[in-house]
Order: C-alpha cells, then structure tokens, then sequence
C-alpha cells in the first residue's frame, strides 16, 4: 500500500466533512477576492470597491452573477469539449487540494471524534504536488484548446513554469519532512510543538513561498495570465462562468498555499509561548495565519514587476534549485548528526 | 548639454555585473524587501481619492462649463438683447436666437430688442466661450456646472428658461491657491 489515511471518521461525517470544506472553502473565495481589491487600492492611494453593499463587500457577488448569467460562447478554433473541461479541471484540483488543510486537532463533535481537515493522508505534501501539477493540466488544456495564439502562449508558459517550480518546491519541503519524520501534514504541525519551523527552516521556506508564487500563477510570476502582452494568457478566449471558475479556482489556490505554509512553517494551529487554547479556537487560528500569507501575497502583488520569462527559468534553475538542494542535504546531515 | 555630461550631473548607479549566482540571490531578496516597505509606505499616507457623485472635484475660476444668461440684478430685465453675435461667433453653430422687440406693456430686455427664443444645444457645444467673448452685454457667460448628461438628446437642448435659471446644485470651486 502507498498512502494510508491516518485516521477517518465514518461515513456520513465523512460526507458532512466534505460539504462543510466545500461550503467554507467557496466562501473564502469571494472574501478573499474584495480584500484583494481592497487592499490593493489602498496600495495605489484608492479605495477599491466601495459602492455595492457595506464597504463594497458584495462586491464579488455582483462580479459571479455577472459572469454567471453571460452568454457562453467559444472561439470557432476551439476545442469543444476539452475548452469545456480544462475549466472544471482547475476548480476540482483547487478544492482538492483544499482537503488537506488541518485546521485543528482531532475533536469531539457530538460525541463524533472528528478531525478537523478534509482528509489526514499519510502522504500530505505528496498529495498536494500531485492536485498542483494536474491544475496546470486544467491551465495548459484550457489555453491549447482555445485555439488562439495568445491562450497558446500562455498555456506553453504554464508548463514551462510548472517544470522550473515543482522541484524547487517539493526539494524546499524536504527539509522539513526529515525534521519532522513525517509526510502527513497533522504529523507535522504536532511535530512543531516546541518551534515552528519558521525558524530552523528559514530557507525552505522562503523557497517554498518564492515557488508557490509561481505555482498560483500570481505576480511576480503570472507570466501565464500576463495581461500586458498576452491578454490573459489561457483564459482569453474563456467568459462567463467558465472564466469564473478559473478565476475560483486561482484564489483557492492562493487559500490553499496559505494553508499549506501556515501548516508547514507556521505551526498549524498551535500558538507560540505555550498558550492552549481550547479546541473550538484552532480553526480560527490556522484561517488568522493564513490571513497573514495572504495579505502578503497581495502585498508581493503589489510590488514586485513580472519577471521576464528567461528570468524564471534562471530564477528557478540557477538559485531556487541549488538553494533547495543544499538545505535539504544540510537538514539531512544535521538530522542523521543529533 | 555636451554628451558625456560633466561630473556631478548625473550620477549612474552601477547595476551588478551578473544577476546570477548567490550573491544576486542575496541581493534580490534584500532589494524586495525594500520594495515592499516602500508599497507598504503607500498604504500608511492614505487615499486621495474623490468620492466622486458624492464629493465633487472643485473647478478652477475659469472652468468652462454649462452657459449662464443674466439679468440685471437691480431690475431683473435680461441683459440679452436678442442681437445673434453669440450665435455668429460659436464655431458649432449650436446658439439660436429669435429676436423680438421689446413693448412698454412687455419689456424683457434692457435693449430695444429681446431673445424670444434662446437655444443652446449643448450635444453641440464644444465649450470653447466664444460665445462669452462675442457679447457685448456680458448677458452670457460659461458656468462651473459639468454634469449634463442625460438620456435623450432633445433634453441637451437648453432653453432660455434653463439657462436663466440657477443651476440645481453649485458646483465646488477651488479656492485661492488649491
């Protein structure tokens, strides 16, 4: 056997789980997306949505019925049935992904003992990697099926990004599956109990946060998207609520890679200085960390210019790989060495 | 200016010779934290943002918008006495004035004669205040009201009425220095 779940529920928790996740996770979309525009305007001396219901929080209501009730239409070049699909794709890998997340310890709901994430499996960050290279499928099968040349350029760019960042990324991880000898993500954050690895693992995860950048299709690295010079890259050809769904499943995945740096790096949902909170609290703990990965992730928008396409490719190959292989041998070394 | 300029007139920043390697990593790292302090100074100085339907931009002195007619304030006749110069000079051929005569039973006008008819059709006019400069009895003047857009566009057609009348809402105007 290759993975193991380590502990699971029966089944119709199982089941209330996932419509839970889904509920919780759709709902942070939206959220995320005014505070993206919120904060970015405040970047740029503006306010950002302000008009559409208290301090513009329908705002991305208002933007999913638009696009929702649009016409569908699809270039005569196109693909049909896989310019259909490669939206699905993206959304399904993003929420995948999304079930991983531990936000809190194994609990008792109801007398249920209920772990509080989607699925604890024995392979976590393996997991992970294979929901984030099958989303770029979702990326590449959307640009190439439009059949135009700008989509085309983009999705060629999705795999060329996906190939420089994916080994860095996992590399960066290393390090901290040797200290913590484990894969499953709950392993790791009770592995954390003494410091999170923030610290010990500094590198790692600077590496790891450069490649999920990449990895989300986010500025500096949208070189996919570019809207400058490629007009959107794989979804120019996409509208209504096919274009939703990507842009759904970018910020779930921005959700996510904040969830998965907060459960790596950041301890989960333990609190530093030994405080203990009670179960209940731990949810909302890992979604304040993650709130700190993503206001970074809009501020990093904000500031940086996009790379130029040699840029991440030497960016990826030349420092962040190398980088990566020597923290992994050093924790190596260090771990073998204690 | 000679070519290259003299000492101390511009000074080049030397960028690093290769962006590569570990020290380029390094200092990469150390610029982005720089730029996002700089981003995050944004932040901290606040909006300058007009919250525009609400909180109007106030107009210079000599902004040119929707025309005003006058009267004379102590009497109340109309300055215009009806005589088209406005008309002749606008280069849209957007003015058009019909001419009365004024009676002792209905005097209008200060003059001899009378606008009966004063139209402006404002989808026309391209605000250059020609017009302005062409009377002879200041009678029409460019106003500070910008909002004029409308659903129709007969409505864009000012009467004499209209253009006597106060505008509904003033328009801010920049004070001295602003």
């Amino acid at each position: 056997m290759i993975a193991t779940v380590n502990y699971f529920e029966p089944w119709y928790v199982q089941i209330i789980k996932a419509i839970v996740l889904f509920a919780v996770g759709l709902q942070l979309v939206p959220l995320v997306l005014v505070a993206e525009r919120k904060i970015l305007g405040r970047f740029q001396h503006r306010y950002g949505p302000n008009r559409v219901g208290p301090f513009g929080l329908v705002q991305p209501l208002a933007d999913i019925l638009k696009l929702v009730t649009k016409e569908q239409f699809r270039p005569k070049t196109s693909i049909g049935w896989l310019f259909a699909l490669a939206p699905i794709v993206s959304i399904l890998t993003a929420v995948a992904a999304f079930s991983i997340i531990p936000f809190g310890r194994t609990q008792d709901i109801f007398g249920t003992k209920t772990g509080l994430y989607g699925v604890d499996l024995s392979i976590g960050p393996l997991y992970l990697f294979a929901f984030g290279a099958i989303a770029f499928y979702g990326i590449m099968l959307g640009g190439w099926a439009s059949g135009s040349k700008y989509s085309f350029l983009g999705s060629m760019r999705a795999a060329a990004q996906l190939i420089s960042y994916e080994v860095s990324q996992g590399l960066a991880l290393v390090g901290v599956v040797f200290t913590a000898q484990t894969l499953s993500l709950t392993g790791i954050v009770e592995a954390q109990r003494g410091m999170w690895y923030l610290v010990p693992q500094f590198v790692g995860f600077i590496i790891f946060l450069t490649a999920s950048f990449a990895e989300s299709n986010r500025a500096p690295f949208d070189l996919v998207e570019a809207d400058a010079e490629l007009v959107g890259g794989y979804n120019t050809e996409y509208g209504g609520a096919r274009f939703a769904s990507y842009y759904f499943a970018e910020y779930l995945n921005v959700i996510v890679i904040s969830g998965v740096v907060t459960t790596i790096f950041l301890g989960g949902w333990l609190m530093p200085f030994g405080i203990h909170p009670p179960g209940w609290v731990d949810p909302f703990v890992v979604l304040g960390k993650m709130c700190i990965f993503i206001f970074l992730f809009i501020w990093i928008r904000a500031t940086l210019p996009r790379l130029r396409y040699d840029q991440l490719m030497s960016f990826g190959w030349k420092i962040l790989l190398p980088l990566a292989t020597v923290n992994a041998l050093v924790t190596a070394i260090l771990v073998v060495s204690t | 200016m000679s070519w290259p300029p003299p000492e101390g007139v511009v000074q080049p920043i030397k960028g690093p010779d290769s962006p590569g390697g570990a020290k380029g990593a390094y200092r990469a790292f150390g610029e982005t934290l720089r730029g996002m302090k700089t981003t995050f100074a944004r932040v901290a100085e606040g909006t300058r943002t007009y919250q525009y339907p609400e909180e109007k931009v106030p107009v210079y002195p000599r902004f040119r918008g929707r025309h005003r007619l006058h009267r004379f304030e102590d009497t109340g006749l109309e300055k215009c006495v009806g005589c088209s110069l406005c008309a002749a000079a606008c280069p849209a051929d957007c003015i058009r004035v019909v001419a009365a005569e004024n009676t002792p039973e209905n005097r209008v006008s200060a003059g001899e004669r009378y606008a009966a008819v004063y139209e402006i059709n404002l989808s026309r006019c391209i605000f250059c205040g020609y017009c302005e400069v062409a009377c002879p009895f200041d009678a029409i003047t460019m106003g500070h009201d910008f909002e004029m857009s409308d659903y129709d566009r007969s409505d864009l057609i000012f009467t004499k009425e209209m253009l006597l009348a106060e505008p509904m809402e003033r328009t801010p105007l920049r004070a001295e220095g602003e």
